[in-house]
């Protein structure tokens, strides 16, 4: 029996979350009192997981698996996870691990409990914590089956240090065909993502227009942040669609979103209140958001902001 | 081309969020249902097939007889036919196994649905509905063209897009760019007329069993109100981010 974990990478290299999940899986091993097993696809450095609790990496370097393919990796998940006598298969919440988790779950007959915010507060009945209701709510959910597959939500659990002799040995799956082929990926290379960055800085139509987001960039590259923005935005043009945060654009799970300019719609909050601290500049003191903020500035974006930039250069220097 | 369009019954975003029972059921007190938002970006994406390249577009809920308004709305929308599988919908593996069934039997070319349902967010059914059926399966979609049986298909990834190439029968989970908020539709008097007619057949659910259950809900423990910072004093704020919050 063991716990089975997938630490997804990305060009070879670990994605944030892969340290989490990975952080989860051990805690989750120690409470079933199993073995963990964590499964790599062709990245570099197995052995970056020791920090984290993986005891057994086994690692999968395959040339078919260069290009993510969800049939083809979920194929890969479910047949070490039958090798492993897996009763608890592990993934992210990524936009891949959400991709892939559904598949793994049929493919195992395994109920699956995705948006996973905890470690389990009862092995029997095996009993997690979910997000529901776009974070309005918490769910306690019972998985009945012998397997069970968890998607973890994004900046749940965190990264844990626990330092492990691990161990990698090399897998070698069987590869199936898959009629979805990949023909380009279209990626803005040398900026943070909104998915892997700790910070995120979003601005709405309190900018007055696209000419003014000068300072919302730079502000977030003084934080070594992500830029985003209101649905409205988005529709205007202002920003591109990739930049729209909230129900129906990305969801946010940061340490810290600063939101300027924004009245906070339900449906924007909706999107991003699962980041951990959020901070409001708005020039209305009645805009909802302060109601859902941590910290807040009644004043002029167009004061305010350059303001925060300077003291935050020289508070990055001291 | 037949196209299938699944069809959540959702509270609408805007609605509190309540329990009874003892915390163990959703209180629908009050609260107005809406068609899933990412169903309906779906199902108009369906529309633009039927009128574009010739598509007939069935809807499908697995639900009671309380999500029939919600069905009968996308009647008036376009969608030329509803089938509801009656059955208490529990998780999403249950769901997507009454959907294969109606896959199965209604010979589709093409799936739709909303890559998540705006009430439990569990982005399960579609992924589950594709491998049980053995349909090819692209998420988080945001463009897609068909050409014969080919299928040019573009998903959001983190930082950008894919562009995939595949090929009918498929299912398709959706989200906003498959087709734009401005493109949604309302259903005018002659929609709603019509969507009294259009049949809306209730088949009966194959009693699978729930593999997860919900023992009960939460909610949040209120949060503290917002610290406000002097606009003069912006010094202030970062103290507190770094000292207090630790995220900076």
């Amino acid at each position: 029996m063991s716990v089975l974990v997938f630490a997804d990478s990305s060009e070879g290299k670990f994605k944030k979350t892969a340290f989490e999940v990975v952080s989860y899986g051990k805690k989750v091993s120690e409470q079933l009192g199993t073995d963990i097993v964590v499964l790599t696809i062709n990245a570099s450095d197995s052995s970056l997981l020791y920090t984290y609790g993986a005891e057994k990496v086994l690692s999968v370097s395959n040339d078919s698996l260069k290009t993510f393919n969800a049939k083809q990796y979920a194929s890969t998940i479910t047949e070490v996870a039958t090798a492993e006598k897996a009763t608890v298969v592990i993934l992210d919440s990524s936009i891949n691990g959400l991709y892939v988790a559904p598949i793994v779950s049929v493919n195992l007959e395994a109920g699956y409990a995705s948006n996973t915010v905890d470690v389990p507060s009862n092995t029997n009945p095996f009993t997690i914590r979910r997000k529901a209701f776009s974070n309005k709510a918490f769910s306690n959910t019972v998985i009945s089956s012998d397997i069970k597959v968890i998607g973890l939500a994004k900046n749940s659990y965190g990264v844990h240090e626990n330092v492990v002799q691990g161990t990698t040995e090399t897998f070698e799956p069987a590869i199936i065909d898959s009629a979805v082929l990949s023909e380009k990926v279209e990626r803005v290379s040398g900026q943070v993502t909104i998915a892997d960055a700790d910070i995120v800085v979003s601005a709405g139509r309190g900018l007055k227009g696209p000419e003014n987001w000068q300072m919302i960039e730079e502000l977030a590259t003084v934080l070594g942040a992500a830029t985003a923005c209101s649905k409205p935005v988005s529709d205007l043009g202002w920003r591109p669609h990739s930049e729209h945060v909230g129900q129906t654009g990305k969801p946010v799970a940061s340490n810290l979103y600063i939101a300027i300019g924004i009245s906070g719609a339900i449906q924007h909050l909706a999107g991003i209140n699962a980041s951990k601290v959020k901070v409001v500049v708005n020039s209305d003191p009645e805009a909802p958001f302060f109601k859902a903020a941590d910290y807040g500035i009644v004043g002029d974006a167009f004061e305010v902001v350059p303001k925060l930039i300077e003291k935050l250069k020289a508070f990055k220097l001291s | 081309m037949k196209i299938l369009v699944c069809i959540s019954h959702v509270p609408d975003t805007t609605s509190k969020i309540n329990f009874t029972e003892n915390n163990t059921q959703f209180d629908t007190n009050g609260v107005q249902f809406v068609i899933n938002p990412y169903d309906e970006f779906c199902l108009t994406r369906a529309m633009w097939f039927k009128e574009k390249q010739g598509a007939s577009v069935t809807v499908v809920n697995v639900g009671g007889p309380e999500t029939e308004p919600t069905l009968r709305k996308t009647l008036a929308i376009g969608a030329d036919d509803a089938i509801r599988v009656n059955a208490i919908p529990t998780d999403g593996l249950q769901v997507a196994k009454e959907i294969a069934e109606v896959v199965k039997k209604g010979g589709y070319d093409i799936v739709l649905a909303g890559k998540e349902s705006a009430d439990y967010n569990g982005q399960m059914v579609p992924g589950m509905l594709a491998t049980l059926t053995d349909f090819n399966f692209i998420n988080a979609c945001v463009g897609m063209e068909v050409d014969g049986t080919n299928v040019s298909a573009t998903r959001e990834i983190d930082g950008g897009n894919e562009i995939l190439s595949s090929s009918l029968p498929i299912v398709v989970g959706g989200q906003k760019g498959i087709v734009e908020e401005k493109d949604l539709r309302i259903p005018n008097m002659r929609g709603i007329m019509m969507a009294r007619k259009k049949p809306l057949v209730v088949v009966d659910a194959k009693s699978i069993e729930a593999s997860t259950s919900i023992d009960s809900f939460e909610k949040p423990a209120p949060r503290g109100s917002v610290k406000l910072v002097d606009a003069d004093n912006v010094d202030e704020l970062i103290n507190l981010l770094h000292n207090e919050a630790k995220v900076i």
